[in-house]
């Protein structure tokens, strides 16, 4: 197997966590924030690192088996791949602009050492693969949210409850997977319960109410945090998808093509924007499992192209509406608002992301959205049309929200509610990412292209059945290519 | 690659780079907060016009000196997956259909950054308002130029988002914006019908190439690749595509919503190009409307119904530039029945005098009332208006009704607000509703102010998403 030439991957694991440790430890508050900030900055470039890295390896996966860190870490636990390469530091860059843009005042509500930890464990996750420690990390990760609940003295039952029956459903799928052979129909049955568990943790309908329970009693942040690195996707990557027959995974991409529509919906009528946020989240990352679940790499390529373009946008976008509501508190969207002179450059931003995040032309999303659509179609129609009436539905959600928050009246302060530095550097690097990605977006498709490639072989060498190989060219395709008929 | 295709090739790159680059400039700029000043703003405009026009002119004066009638000009594939078959291609066309619709985009573009120069001269919004007049100018360009439907798409999305963003101009009021989300709304809808269509025609060809799509010839002389029921299916999707654009029946009620923007925006938009678009889009792939019978009745029907409606209705508005929105739509109607009847090149002049006769008219309509009070208070009485004498052979009955029909804009707003929006948004409230309770009954917390609030709605949100749908 291949090498990395330095521990990337431990060192972005281990810099979070020793971060946290810091921040223990000085119990200066005053510079808190500072030091979270500079850890994460460190944390991002060790990510960044690892994918050039990776990338310059040139090969499918790859592993660092470092003397120094090995007392720490078992060999063999963590390995990348190219799914997980771009994961890596789009998870660390995901934390870095949320705590850049936590406000001083809202430091001591947000709690910056259970983020550190939180990206720890999400970083250790999307560097592990199947095997008991993935599904150890992927528990685990679910218990920042928790404490900050009791922390918060919130009411945390439907969150234990769903959480709790994650991992009751986690561990016994696979300790029943471990137990039954392979090629035996008996493994449909630990099979269903690791499904239900990604579904669970990506909150498809119609478990997805810890997900508004967690935007409504928790942080914004927090709540972010756990839900745009899509940890539910990665676990239905991980230890759906290699065990699953074609016709149970078309089964799930029904249903998350139903949350997808539903919770488009549902965001067009709340009135709560941290609501509305979430039922956009749910809708947009609902269709990244469908193209997951498509396993067709045309339909993969969209599905992994879109997973990069949601997790940046929406991020931008709920850091918009963190900022807003660290200015005005939590507000509804039943009343205008218009905040646009007090704000110009969040609004333009809140735009640019919401609109990325339905895949709009020169967004990073589109060509994914694109390929997502025409892999759809691919398999089944009706399937490619939900999915443009599920967007549709969000970029009328999107819109809406823009206008009751930042137009509708005039709303004139004394004092100036403008973007500070931190928020604006956060800002601008996400719209260079965003806007980068959707105006060169060929790299970025290649590798996801090659990526979704590797998966569906992989999936097929796994013997799983009727798995849809390689499909042959497209007619027009191989003409394009002068290949023989 | 001769002189002759360098020349071509220069030229069209200088018509798509130009509003490229003025959206990248004026973009950046509001971006990185460093707003440029009024003049700057109108120079880069108009230079930017002036690059897209007179490549333009020259490309068509080079045409026809050499007799040639079509020039794609071709930038590769912006993305590719040649396994896949998979590519998103950048193709530009040049030919007796987009290169008159672009010069009228570019003219009417022009006069009408000059007309706003002046009109909106120390506004607030000036900047944004030329933000959004570049995303629209660039989306018309791409949409006339167009030589795949993907293109054509990126275009088209790009004059919906800035047409709504133009009629909520005036942030402060809630009517202009509860209208941009209204005909936003509707364009979403409809440009879901449009994608669809190019997914299913990608299927069929095997690529977005309109080319791909006529069998020979082209642009007028194009015949179908297609079956006629494949055409049937590809050309009802655009047709809903193109009615949501040209807000054709029964989507015309965003139309004198649309008026709320600046009178600029109101003049470029739903009296000459944007309103205009749909039309456009049906012309470039006539042939595929000629390919099926169904088709061609289903757009002469549209087309005849659009017409109708749009001449009662303009007949009885109280309001200038809403009685030319119908007026608009009436033209509008009678252009979709000339496409249908086959007549291409008499819809194209048709498109262009329109929407030359319609921009001046509703670039007037703010002092044309001053002028009509100036006269009146002068003579002393009022102004007599002609009485349309065809109407005295109707019926009483028939005449109330028709006064009713244009009155309410032909009763489309109702029937949409009342046949689909409301039991959309009353079925998930109710689902919301539920949720509410589920999330109560599980979490056993005493309910939060917050949570009250998230669960209920106001008469406003319901009314907007009524418009919205």
């Amino acid at each position: 197997m291949s090498e990395l030439h330095f521990p990337w991957i431990e060192c972005s694991i281990l810099a979070p966590l020793l971060g946290a440790v810091w921040l223990q430890l000085r119990s200066n508050s005053e510079r808190a924030l500072r030091d979270t900030v500079v850890v994460c900055v460190v944390t991002l470039l060790l990510t960044i690192g690892e994918l050039v890295d990776f990338t310059w390896v040139g090969a499918f996966e790859a592993h660092d088996h470092w003397p120094f860190l090995s007392w720490i870490f078992p060999p063999d636990v963590f390995v990348i791949d190219e799914l997980s390469a771009f994961q890596l530091p789009l998870a660390a860059l995901i934390f870095m602009v949320i705590v850049l843009s936590t406000l001083r005042t809202k430091a001591p509500r947000f709690s910056l050492e259970l983020a550190l930890i939180s990206e720890s464990l999400v970083l250790a996750t999307f560097s592990c693969r199947a095997s008991w420690a993935l599904i150890a990390l992927l528990i685990a990760s679910t218990i920042p949210p928790l404490l900050e609940l009791r922390r918060r003295q919130r009411c945390s039952r439907i969150y234990c409850l769903h959480m709790g029956l994650f991992a009751g459903l986690l561990i016994v799928g696979y300790g029943g997977l471990t137990l039954v052979d392979a090629s035996s129909s008996a493994i449909l049955i630990p099979g269903a319960l690791l499904t239900a568990a990604g579904l669970l943790r990506s909150g498809i309908f119609p478990l997805h109410l810890w997900m508004t329970d967690l935007f409504d009693k928790a942080t914004f942040g927090t709540a972010i945090l756990q839900t745009t690195p899509l940890v539910g996707a990665y676990a239905v990557m991980r230890l759906v998808l290699p065990i699953a027959p074609s016709w149970a995974l078309q089964s799930i991409a029904v249903l998350s093509l139903f949350t997808a529509v539903y919770a488009g919906a549902m965001a067009l009528v709340q009135s709560d924007a941290r609501r509305m946020f979430c039922f956009l989240l749910l809708s947009q990352s609902s269709l990244i499992l469908v193209g997951l679940e498509l396993v067709t790499p045309i339909g993969l390529t969209g599905a992994l192209s879109l997973w990069l373009s949601v997790a940046m946008s929406l991020t931008g976008f709920g850091i918009t509406l963190r900022c807003i509501e660290a200015r005005i508190s939590r507000f509804s969207l039943d009343e205008f608002h218009g905040l646009y002179p007090q704000m110009p450059m969040l609004a333009g931003f809140f735009l640019l992301t919401g609109l990325a995040s339905i895949g709009f032309p020169a967004t990073v999303g589109f060509v994914g959205m694109e390929l997502l659509i025409e892999g759809a179609v691919e398999v089944y129609p009706f399937v490619g049309t939900m999915v443009v009436i599920a967007t549709a539905l969000c970029g009328i959600a999107v819109l809406l929200a823009y206008f009751r928050v930042f137009t509708g009246r005039e709303n004139r302060t004394l004092i100036s509610m403008r973007a500070r530095p931190a928020e604006r550097f956060a800002i601008l690097l996400l719209t260079v990412l965003l806007l980068g990605g959707g105006l060169y977006p060929q790299p970025g498709i290649s590798s996801r292209y090659h990526a979704a490639k590797e998966l569906t072989r992989l999936r097929h060498d796994a013997s799983i059945e009727d798995v849809p190989v390689e499909p042959t060219p497209h007619p027009h395709a191989a003409a394009a290519a002068n290949i023989p008929d | 690659m001769n002189a002759l295709e360098i020349f071509f090739h220069v030229s069209g790159t200088a018509v798509v780079a130009s509003p490229v680059l003025l959206l990248a400039v004026m973009g950046l700029a509001l971006l990185f907060n460093r707003p440029l000043s009024e003049t700057t703003t109108v120079r880069l405009t108009q230079t930017s016009v002036l690059l897209s026009l007179l490549p333009a002119i020259a490309i068509l004066i080079t045409m026809l000196a050499t007799g040639i009638r079509n020039v794609p000009i071709e930038f590769g594939n912006w993305v590719t997956i040649p396994e896949q078959a998979f590519h998103f291609h950048l193709k530009f066309t040049f030919d007796r259909l987009s290169i008159p619709f672009l010069m009228l985009s570019c003219v009417l573009c022009g006069v009408v950054g000059e007309f706003t120069r002046r009109y909106l001269h120390r506004e607030q919004g000036f900047a944004r308002f030329f933000l959004f007049y570049a995303i629209f100018y660039c989306g018309m360009v791409l949409s006339s130029l167009a030589g795949t439907i993907e293109t054509l798409f990126v275009g088209w999305e790009m004059v919906g988002l800035s047409s709504a963003l133009l009629i909520a101009y005036f942030h402060e009021r809630e009517n202009p914006v509860r209208n941009g989300q209204r005909v936003w709304t509707i364009y979403r809808l409809s440009d879901a019908a449009l994608l669809i269509a190019s997914i299913t025609m990608h299927h069929m060809v095997g690529e977005g190439d309109f080319g791909g799509l006529m069998n020979s010839g082209i642009w007028p002389e194009g015949t179908a690749a297609v079956t006629s029921s494949q055409a049937l299916l590809v050309g009802s999707l655009l047709l809903i595509g193109a009615a949501g654009k040209s807000a054709l029946f029964p989507f015309s009620g965003w139309l004198p919503r649309a008026m709320e923007g600046p009178t600029p925006s109101s003049a470029i938009f739903y009296g000459a190009l944007s309103v205009h678009l749909g039309a456009y889009l049906l012309l470039r792939l006539s042939p595929l409307i000629e390919a099926s019978f169904a088709l061609q009745m289903m757009v002469l029907s549209l087309g005849t119904i659009s017409a109708i409606a749009g001449a009662l209705m303009s007949r009885v508005q109280n309001d200038v530039k809403t009685s030319l929105a119908f007026a608009s739509l009436t033209q509008v109607g009678i252009i979709v029945v000339e496409i249908g009847l086959g007549l291409r090149y008499l819809a194209l002049i048709h498109i262009m005098g329109h929407a030359t006769l319609r921009t001046m008219q509703l670039l007037r309509a703010p002092t044309l009332l001053r002028d009509y009070n100036d006269l009146e208070n002068k003579i002393g009485a009022r102004l007599q208006q002609p009485p349309w004498s065809g109407v005295r052979w109707l019926p009483q009955s028939i005449q109330h009704w028709c006064y009713r029909f244009g009155f309410d804009r032909g009763f489309m707003d109702i029937a949409l607000d009342r046949w689909i929006a409301a039991p959309f948004v009353s079925c998930f409230r109710t689902c919301n509703e539920w949720e509410g309770r589920i999330t109560r009954f599980l979490s056993r917390e005493p309910i939060a102010k917050t949570e009250t609030d998230s669960s209920g709605f106001d008469d406003n949100t319901s009314q907007d998403i009524s418009t919205a749908a």
